[in-house]
């Protein structure tokens, strides 16, 4: 899996310096420096207004078609003052808005504005070849190529056991055979039957096809943002829709680049839609309707409840990242089960990972006991009595 | 000392030859598996058409199809919030101060919630909250299912704003023809309410507030009254008593509302070298008294001579009396009393209000500083007498409008009729009522209220202490608070919240902050001791004495431990709980001395599988006559005395299997708890769910040892040769202490945590709240009456009861009762009559989680395997149930699922209810069929614990681990300690160390992880 993943980075590398120095070249031909604009756009003005869409505030490409640049620069410098001298297109902006003022900037000088008009004048970018993200390609293919190979060996094995049988009169060779024969049907019986209940690979359809990869990867938002449970507690908490409106309120549709030949930017602005639903969230007069609608996720992770597992004690308290156990969910189109779950394979984990003792008040004395004791400094999960039924089994 | 005594639990284990109890005793299952009922009936197994080959094809297509079923995992879908509250993490526990007071029992409590449910009740260590067993198991009669769940007109569905408007032009066409309307509640002693009913009564002028309790504190609050001129009830402090006589007081019990165990125990605090000198004088064998130091054995009439002979005794005076055989106890119980000084105190239960008023004299002689008419109590409220004349005006049309909350008198009245058909001559009646009780169906308007678990609310348990109840989850069902719809009625828009608020903040806070009163569920401001006035002594005893009423049995009605009142008698957690004296669930039953039974005919044959069966018996008082009612005979019953439980035979809004018992309220005539009655011996065979002989010890009675508190405070003795013996071997010829021998390698315990659990048998009062708490907090199933019969009752924690006869006390009782041939005076004579009133020890038992665990090594799939901090943990999904482990237990504490409990009709308790399941620890596993349970040392408590301190990187906090665990964390009075014995800061050191420490069956050398202190009793005489 390691090699897939660095494979997708230097990939995706490539594709932003390209993006990088087409933007660069498209930008040296505009009046203002649009790239520059961009960036204060987005770090001052893209929480409230959108270029070809109403957001909190009105759209905003195209402005010099409409308003004047001193204008412009007037209003955003403070709007407050503008409307107070008696502007009549000011006041008339206020009104439309029902009176909620926009925030003054004083602290943008005029060449940020002209950058700015000049991002905001400039054709929207179609950004070419966008990144065909390579679908995650997961191990369980792998493993059935490998699989089939066995089968062919199993195969072979039969025949030329049943070729002994029929065809050969020597009583030793066909012992031999039948006893081959049995120890192949033990080695399958026993792989089949083991792999009964291990959902590794398990990739349910969610109700919203929601990407982890456009998330996790592309915009790099931290797992815990989300799942903010899982420092916490047991369990690490599919994030209420509250959470994705805290974006998602500015953000109604992805950008083109989003996406893939798998699906479509309309099929993406679809899901966002769901998303809305579920809210309650009328996109239109940006406001909440109250009428609700709980999203009706599919657990891909399920553990039998017989068995304890506690996410903070292995993200808080032990410190594991996330993809230890999860994957390479950052790539994921859709999230599917990359770890067994099995209990050998907590068992394994549990009997080579060291105990994070530095700095931690709780172990101090544990820690100091086990210097001197044992002259030890280090600890298995295992030898701390991580591998007790009663510790995961109650 | 343990050596001297026979200690026994049923009355069967005297019998040497009894083969029942050597069957016990070898099995840990008694029932055998019913292959012969299935294989031994030739006849029919050849008539079967099933032969052996179509089984094994069964057998074979059944395990295939399993198997392939198996094959695919369930898809489970996971629904989050739309807007998650703030202070909700799934998965985490938040906790809320809160308090109970549902008229019967009060305490100050913090409730356990997770993802909005509230799971556990634990009491309030900040506001000195103690809970007993109802109050750990109200939880769970928040999600009863036959609660109440919408309001109700004449039976049928009705709206609220219907009801309301209903009711409210009815009070105003009530208010204009100038009839009464009456307030009938149970105490409820809420600041803001009374408040909230006196601007009530005064904007409206025909309004009038009775309180009633079912079962009655009247007498002493008349006697209070009369003497502090405040209708309340004295407090009582034991920590700095030195003797303490209580004439028919269970004070230990609920008596007065309870709550005295934790200053009681802290006045036998041994290890401070204090121990006060308890002298219980009683008829029914109760929980007080079963704690006594010296039990005297009376029946109730004798009870009030006893009384007042004291009262001569103590005083010198000469108050009109009669002699009693016991009066040479009572002499030396005086002595003592006066030795003792300001030290000493008297109590007394006697439902008279003369008896109150000569105890209140006698104190006031004493100046006893036990007794506090400062922080008095407001408990108990309810008045007799007007409760009586309200009857009488309902029945003479006097009365225009009953209203009813927080009480259900047409089931706790003996003159239940006669209320009935006032309540159809009212017209208006409404009962406020959490189900639809006898009381709401007799009405016309049942409105649900919230369980104090959904409401707001104020209490003032005591003077100079304020409590505040706050909901805890959202109203389950459709229901209004009474307050909100008084308002409601006086036309407010105010919600109760803001007044409730409001009155707070001008009447009670005084400044503080609301935030800080309601985090902490309590404030507190200084309470004034009252002065009292002189009594007339000689006049109350005159009285007193005239009203002796003697016949031949005196029946005395009690609340039993479990069930209480009987208004939580629908939960199975409680019916389920033994009865600490009698080891019976599921029941109430006439107890009656060994030697009335004998005289009436009554047994209590003993089944080959342990369980106990009786006669049935017709009592008969005042001419009502309670019929079937079971009988069990109680050892240190008084002669000519009987014992009923109140809280049964509740038919109203109770499930089906709960429907149990009689109601012995009926026979509660004149609100009096003791009566004069005749019985009946009916014969029949009722099968009484009790297990006095299940997990028998075998025998080994040396898991109970005792010590005077004179011989444990000498330090000339030498414990461990004397009342603390540890046992001997022999080693290479020479004797040593058995626990220097052992033939397992000891485990490595010195890193890490190392759980020891310690039990004070000293300060154990049997109480139960310990049971439930297991119960709530490990998901333990509920049985039923059936099952709990045949020994498969599922308790991860049993308290045991001993009983052992002192023997010099029944040779001094014979020579006063010489009847028989006592001339063979040979030491085992007198345990041919202990019965008469033997010793009572409590003994909680769970499992010991040895070191070297018995059951460990027999299991054929390791199921039950050890782990570093000392638990014998059980991981159920690998348990197979062949049993082994529970043969192999010296301690009989491995309980195995016989049957689903969950999800099963046959078991239609909260495990099998949509809203019951709603109580369950979504922490602990909820076990299926087959496989062995049973006590895990909460580690699904101590691990949060300790991950807790990991994610914060700090050491566990002492105390912390006990606070975890439900059964110490439930203990009021401190006997179980829970505990690190690796961290030297930690309480459980000084416990393990102390010169009481012992394990159980040392000898054995399990080496356990639980300990007991040596029980002591004051056993000095004057």
């Amino acid at each position: 899996m390691k090699s897939v993943k660095k494979h997708s980075q230097i990939k995706r590398l490539v594709f932003s310096s390209l993006t990088f120095l087409f933007l660069f070249t498209f930008s040296l031909s505009a009046q203002g420096d649009a790239k520059a604009g961009k960036g204060l756009f987005n770090a001052n003005c893209a929480a409230c207004h959108k270029l070809d869409k109403k957001l909190v505030g009105p759209a905003l490409g195209k402005i010099s078609d409409r308003r004047e640049l001193d204008w412009l620069k007037a209003w955003i410098k403070d709007n407050n003052a503008l409307r107070a001298s008696g502007d009549a297109d000011a006041i008339a902006i206020y009104e439309e808005y029902k009176g909620s003022p926009m925030t003054a900037f004083p602290q943008l000088s005029d060449a940020d504005i002209v950058n700015i008009v000049a991002y905001l004048d400039a054709d929207p970018v179609k950004k070419a070849g966008a990144a065909p993200v390579a679908a995650a390609a997961v191990d369980v293919k792998e493993e059935g190529s490998s699989n089939w190979i066995s089968y062919v060996v199993f195969l072979v094995l039969a025949g030329l056991v049943v070729y002994v049988y029929f065809k050969s009169d020597n009583g030793f060779l066909k012992i031999v055979a039948t006893i081959i024969l049995l120890f192949n049907l033990a080695y399958f019986g026993f792989t089949a039957l083991m792999s009964v209940g291990v959902d590794q690979g398990y990739q349910p359809v969610q109700p919203i096809a929601f990407s982890h990869r456009i998330h996790a990867g592309d915009n790099k938002i931290d797992c815990q943002y989300c799942h903010s449970a899982a420092k916490n507690s047991k369990t690490s908490g599919i994030p209420s829709v509250n959470v994705c409106m805290n974006c998602h309120k500015n953000i109604g549709e992805v950008a083109e680049e989003t996406a893939t030949a798998e699906h479509s930017k309309a099929f993406y602005d679809g899901e966002i839609q769901k998303l809305y639903k579920a809210a309650g969230w009328d996109s239109e007069n940006l406001e909440y309707t109250g009428e609700t609608e709980p999203i009706v996720w599919t657990r891909i992770h399920n553990l039998p409840d017989f068995a304890y597992y506690n996410h903070s004690q292995h993200v808080t308290a032990g410190g594991i990242k996330c993809q230890k156990c999860h994957g390479p969910v950052e790539e994921m189109e859709e999230v599917y089960q990359y770890s067994p779950l099995t209990m050998g394979w907590c068992i394994d984990c549990h009997k080579e990972t060291q105990v994070k003792m530095e700095g931690n008040g709780y172990y101090k004395n544990i820690h100091e006991e086990l210097s001197k004791k044992y002259g030890v400094e280090k600890v298995t999960v295992a030898q701390m009595g991580g591998k007790e039924c009663g510790k995961c089994h109650y | 000392m343990a050596s001297n005594k026979k200690y026994w639990k049923s009355v069967e284990e005297l019998n040497e030859n009894s083969s029942i109890v050597a069957k016990l005793e070898e099995k840990e299952f008694v029932s055998e598996l019913a292959t012969d009922e299935f294989l031994g009936d030739k006849e029919s197994l050849e008539e079967s058409s099933t032969s052996r080959r179509d089984f094994l094809k069964y057998v074979g297509f059944s395990t295939a199809a399993a198997s392939l079923a198996a094959c695919e995992g369930p898809v489970r879908k996971s629904i989050p919030y739309v807007v998650k509250p703030e202070e909700i993490t799934p998965g985490i526990p938040n906790y809320y101060a809160s308090t109970i007071a549902d008229g019967y029992d009060f305490a100050n409590v913090l409730v356990k919630t997770r993802e909005g449910r509230p799971i556990l009740i634990k009491p309030n260590k900040l506001a000195n909250g103690t809970t007993n067993a109802r109050v750990q198991a109200s939880v769970l009669s928040l999600y009863d299912s036959l609660r109440l769940k919408g309001p109700k007109v004449n039976g049928n569905d009705v709206s609220w704003s219907d009801a309301n408007a209903q009711i409210k032009s009815k009070l105003a066409e009530l208010k204009a023809a100038g009839e009464k309307v009456v307030l009938l509640t149970g105490t409820l002693a809420s600041p803001s309410t009374e408040k909230l009913i006196a601007d009530f009564i005064s904007a409206n002028g025909n309004v009038e507030h009775v309180q009633y309790d079912a079962l009655s504190e009247s007498a002493s609050l008349d006697a209070f009254e009369e003497v502090y001129g405040e209708r309340a009830l004295p407090n009582y402090d034991f920590s700095d008593a030195k003797t303490i006589v209580s004439i028919g007081a269970d004070f230990l019990g609920d008596w007065q509302g309870g709550g005295f165990e934790k200053s009681y125990t802290a006045g036998r605090n041994v290890e401070a070298g204090k121990m006060s000198r308890h002298i219980q004088v009683e008829s029914n064998m109760s929980l007080t008294g079963s704690n006594a130091d010296k039990r005297i054995v009376v029946k109730p009439s004798e009870q009030i001579y006893a009384l007042i002979n004291l009262y001569n005794a103590v005083t010198g005076e000469s108050l009109p009396s009669k002699a009693t055989p016991k009066d040479g106890a009572i002499l030396k119980a005086a002595k003592q009393l006066k030795n003792a000084g300001k030290h000493g105190v008297v109590l007394t239960g006697i439902q008279n209000k003369n008896a109150q008023l000569l105890a209140l004299a006698l104190n006031a002689y004493l100046e006893s500083n036990v007794i506090d008419t400062a922080a008095v109590k407001y408990t108990r409220q309810g008045s007799d007498v007007a409760v009586d004349l309200l009857i009488a005006e309902m029945n003479a049309g006097k009365v225009g409008a009953v209203i009813t909350f927080n009480t259900n008198p047409v089931y706790t009245l003996a003159q239940s009729e006669a209320f009935v058909q006032g309540l159809d001559k009212v017209k208006l009646s409404v009962a406020f009522a959490s189900s639809e009780d006898e009381t709401a169906s007799a009405s016309q308007y049942a409105l649900p209220v919230p369980h104090y678990l959904e409401a707001w609310g104020d209490v003032k348990i005591q003077e100079g202490s304020y409590s505040l109840t706050q909901p805890t989850v959202n109203p389950l069902f459709d229901t209004k608070q009474f307050q909100d719809c008084l308002l409601a009625w006086s036309g407010s828009e105010e919600s109760y919240y803001d007044y409730l608020k409001n009155f707070w903040s001008k009447e009670v806070l005084g400044g503080t902050a609301w935030n800080q009163a309601l985090h902490d569920g309590i404030y507190t401001s200084e309470a004034k001791a009252l002065k009292g006035k002189s009594i007339d002594a000689l006049k109350a005893a005159k009285a007193l004495k005239s009203s002796v009423k003697t016949g031949a049995f005196e029946l005395t009605l009690y609340a039993s431990t479990a069930i209480g009142n009987g208004q939580q008698a629908n939960n199975p957690w409680l019916q389920e709980l033994p009865d600490p004296l009698t080891r019976a669930s599921w029941d109430n039953y006439l107890l009656i001395s060994q030697a009335d039974a004998n005289e009436q005919g009554f047994s209590n044959p003993v089944r080959d599988n342990g369980a106990i069966d009786g006669q049935y018996a017709n009592i008969t008082v005042n001419g009502v006559v309670l019929e079937n009612v079971p009988v069990l005979i109680q050892p240190g019953q008084a002669k000519g005395s009987l014992g009923l439980a109140v809280g049964y035979g509740k038919t109203k809004a109770m499930k089906s299997e709960m429907q149990v018992g009689v109601n012995a309220y009926t026979l509660a005539a004149d609100f009096k708890n003791v009566q004069v009655a005749t019985i009946e011996n009916i014969g029949g065979a009722h099968k009484f769910a009790c297990e006095q002989l299940q997990h028998t010890i075998a025998g080994r009675y040396e898991i109970l040892k005792e010590v005077s508190f004179k011989d444990y405070s000498n330090t000339d003795l030498d414990p461990k040769e004397s009342w603390n013996q540890v046992s001997k071997v022999s080693l290479k010829h020479e004797e040593v202490d058995v626990n220097a021998v052992d033939l397992w390698d000891d485990q490595d315990r010195s890193i890490g945590h190392h759980f020891n659990l310690s039990i004070d048998l000293s300060s154990c009062t049997g109480c139960g709240a310990c049971v439930v708490a297991c119960h709530a907090e490990n998901n333990v199933p509920v049985v039923g009456k059936h099952e709990v019969r045949v020994g498969r009752d599922m308790h991860w924690l049993r308290i045991d009861r001993y009983y052992s006869s002192e023997l010099d006390e029944n040779n001094e009782e014979r020579a006063i009762n010489k009847n028989s041939s006592s001339d063979e005076v040979d030491t085992y004579y007198a345990l041919e009559q202990p019965a008469e009133n033997p010793q009572v020890s409590f003994q909680p038992v769970m499992c010991q989680h040895c070191n070297h665990a018995p059951c460990e090594t027999v299991c054929p799939v390791a199921a039950t395997s050890h782990g570093r901090q000392g638990q014998n943990q059980m991981a159920y999904n690998r348990c197979v149930g062949t049993r082994y482990c529970a043969n192999n237990c010296p301690y009989r504490v491995r309980r195995f699922n016989w049957f689903k409990y969950n999800e099963n009709s046959e078991f239609d308790f909260n495990m099998n209810d949509e809203y019951g399941k709603m109580v369950l620890n979504p922490d602990v596993t909820v076990r299926s069929r087959g496989v062995m349970e049973k006590c895990s040392f909460c580690i699904q408590s101590t691990q949060a614990v300790i991950l807790n301190a990991k994610k914060e990187g700090r050491k566990v906090a002492p105390g912390e681990f006990n606070n975890a665990v439900a059964c110490s964390s439930a203990c009021t009075t401190g006997s179980l300690v829970f505990g690190d014995v690796n961290e030297s800061d930690d309480e459980i050191i000084a416990k393990k160390e102390d010169k009481r420490a012992y394990r159980l069956l040392e000898a054995i050398g399990t080496d356990n992880n639980v300990l007991y202190q040596v029980k002591v009793r004051n056993t000095e005489e004057a």
